[in-house]
């Protein structure tokens, strides 16, 4: 397909069409309006094309749960607010081991906070957000052709491994405008869907719950989930690094953060040709690249976390570091969107600290 | 010698766990018979409710989907649009219909989505104990109304048929009683009609059953039985409230 210039939520919608999503359900929130007003068109193209505006939150969820169940590729979107609401869904689809995804644009909070591009969300993403022992699959894109990729991707994952994928951007990037080479969707082998409901015609009738009153049934389907999880965290750890092979501190930052990493590192080597700064950008935040910080480690011993909120990842560097290097932690939450100098300072400031302290 | 009474194909060969005259088997064993007299069974999608009723998934031999409480409508929604062809209805009680999911409800029946809502009305929460439920009569004691109902603090119970008959896209909505032999068989007649209008895609029809509680109304159930018929008829009179050209 040809180079074209998008938003990022018209390449999510175009993404998802473009995996064979047929059924898309939302309520209105802001910084993503222009994703559920791109489907409400363009789901009329696609046969059997099916889009809802929901009265709410947990309808929309809920009806992603039903079309899932029926066999269909479905997908919601929503900001900070609406998917604190859509929990309740997203627990019971992990439980049930439906596929789904869903879309957050991440926006300043907590409560109503702002419109503005945050990351504050990344605790409620990665440990699962909702009750109950379970986890789902979080992707972290940074410019608008990851927004298609991942958004494409995400569609294959949650069949594969029959969990929800959660395609975690911000407002910034929701608005960004790029240019986009929409993927095209190739034959895949994926495991066949055996629980769809379709009525129980010349078959046993089929039953998808998340009610397991047995209590050591009820455990034993948790360690199931457990095990599928440990094979996600096997096969689908994603993430990149920049300019790591001679570098004394690594950034570690996500989606937009990282983008403005990269321009901080840029700058910060092109003004002083003795500072080495590299850069890991997890990709996926959960399953997170725990092992490639712990390898990072043996070499590294600065690591400076930088993110769009108080300070969330930065405890999962510290989970993987397990005390085997010394954390920096810059962080600008409530929707501020520093600049690639602002960030360049605080690096400098720390990375010229730590050698100095090496040196004594 | 001829058979003429069994158990219907669609009902499995189990034993249940409701109490003693409790109205869920009653329901339970009407759907299944209707699934086989209109050979729907290998056509049918069910969604069971959060409650009692939850483990009908044990007892009605067809595709079932678990919703989180109060979500029926959103999920049969989601299926619906899916599998338009389908038979696809939601089951009900009164907490998860007419508090937690009336938003699910109301607006499912303003799209006139192609479903239908068995809607079991036994004015308590079940599961939970017998707790207050929105369709709980005025003066009625429960776990959390021990003084009795208030309408002047708690509301008025919730008539859900009245309500829903103001909205343009229901179809069909009856309410029915399964308290005696002559209610019962009305009441498979209005699930009938109701699965019928699904079939000719007329809109969203829901039908709501008056069902005994026994053990949470403190009631043997015979008592329950006069108890649907003297007292809580007059709130929830039965009959059809809505009915468009099928």
């Amino acid at each position: 397909m040809n180079k074209q210039l998008m938003y990022g939520t018209h390449a999510i919608g175009e993404a998802a069409i473009q995996a064979g999503c047929t059924c898309y359900f939302g309520y209105p929130i802001t910084p993503q309006n222009e994703l559920p007003e791109y489907m409400s068109r363009r789901l009329t193209e696609v046969p059997g094309g099916v889009f809802i505006q929901a009265e709410s939150e947990l309808a929309s969820i809920n009806m992603v749960l039903g079309a899932s169940v029926a066999g269909a590729r479905a997908m919601t979107s929503s900001s900070s607010p609406g998917i604190s609401l859509k929990q309740e869904g997203i627990s019971f689809l992990a439980g049930m081991e439906l596929p789904a995804v869903i879309v957050n644009i991440v926006r300043g909070g907590p409560g109503l906070g702002n419109i503005a591009p945050a990351q504050s969300d990344y605790f409620q993403a990665t440990r699962g957000g909702g009750h109950g022992d379970y986890r789902i699959v979080v992707l972290a894109p940074a410019s608008v052709q990851e927004l298609a990729d991942m958004t494409f991707a995400a569609f294959d994952l949650a069949d594969e491994y029959r969990v929800p994928v959660m395609v975690m951007g911000d407002g910034m990037l929701g608005q960004l405008m790029e240019p986009v080479v929409m993927p095209v969707r190739k034959k895949k082998k994926l495991p066949e869907k055996d629980y769809i409901l379709t009525g129980a015609k010349r078959r046993p009738a089929r039953l998808v719950k998340s009610l397991i009153l047995d209590t050591k049934a009820m455990e034993d389907h948790n360690w199931k989930l457990m095990r599928k999880y440990r094979r996600i965290e096997q096969n689908e750890t994603r993430w990149e690094s920049f300019l790591l092979d001679d570098a004394e501190m690594v950034v570690i930052a996500y989606g937009t953060a990282a983008r403005i990493a990269r321009g901080a590192i840029n700058r910060l080597r092109r003004e002083d040709e003795s500072i080495r700064v590299g850069l890991i950008r997890p990709i996926t935040l959960w399953p997170f690249p725990t092992d490639v910080l712990k390898k990072a480690s043996q070499k590294i011993k600065d690591f400076f976390v930088f993110e769009m909120s108080a300070g969330q990842m930065v405890e999962d560097v510290r989970l993987a570091l397990d005390g085997s290097g010394t954390i920096h932690f810059y962080g600008r939450p409530g929707g501020v969107v520093p600049t690639p100098a602002e960030l360049a300072r605080s690096i400098a400031r720390h990375y010229y600290q730590s050698q100095r302290k090496q040196k004594k | 010698m001829k058979k003429v009474f069994s158990r219907p194909k669609s009902l499995r060969k189990v034993s249940m766990h409701y109490c003693p005259g409790c109205g869920h088997s009653i329901i339970h064993r009407l759907i299944a018979e209707l699934l086989d007299e209109l050979k729907l069974r290998d056509k049918t999608i069910c969604v069971p409710p959060a409650g009692c009723a939850v483990l009908a998934y044990y007892y009605l031999d067809i595709d079932m989907v678990e919703a989180p409480h109060g979500r029926a409508t959103a999920v049969a929604t989601g299926i619906k649009r899916v599998h338009p062809k389908n038979l696809v209805f939601s089951y009900q009680g009164d907490g998860d219909l007419a508090a937690i999911g009336t938003s699910e409800a109301l607006h499912a029946a303003n799209r006139g989505e192609q479903i239908t809502v068995i809607f079991v009305n036994n004015a308590v929460y079940g599961m939970t104990g017998g707790q207050m439920a929105p369709t709980t009569l005025a003066g009625q004691k429960t776990t959390t109304s021990p003084f009795g109902r208030d309408p002047k603090i708690e509301g008025p119970p919730i008539r859900v048929c009245e309500l829903l008959a103001t909205l343009h896209n229901t179809s069909y909505l009856e309410r029915v009683a399964v308290n005696s032999p002559a209610h019962i068989k009305k009441t498979k007649n209005a699930l009938r009609k109701a699965f019928e209008h699904q079939k000719k895609n007329t809109g969203f029809s829901l039908v709501e059953i008056l069902s005994p509680c026994p053990t949470n109304w403190r009631m043997d159930p015979l008592q329950s039985c006069k108890w649907i018929d003297e007292v809580m008829v007059k709130e929830f009179p039965l009959g059809v409230l809505k009915e468009v050209k099928c």
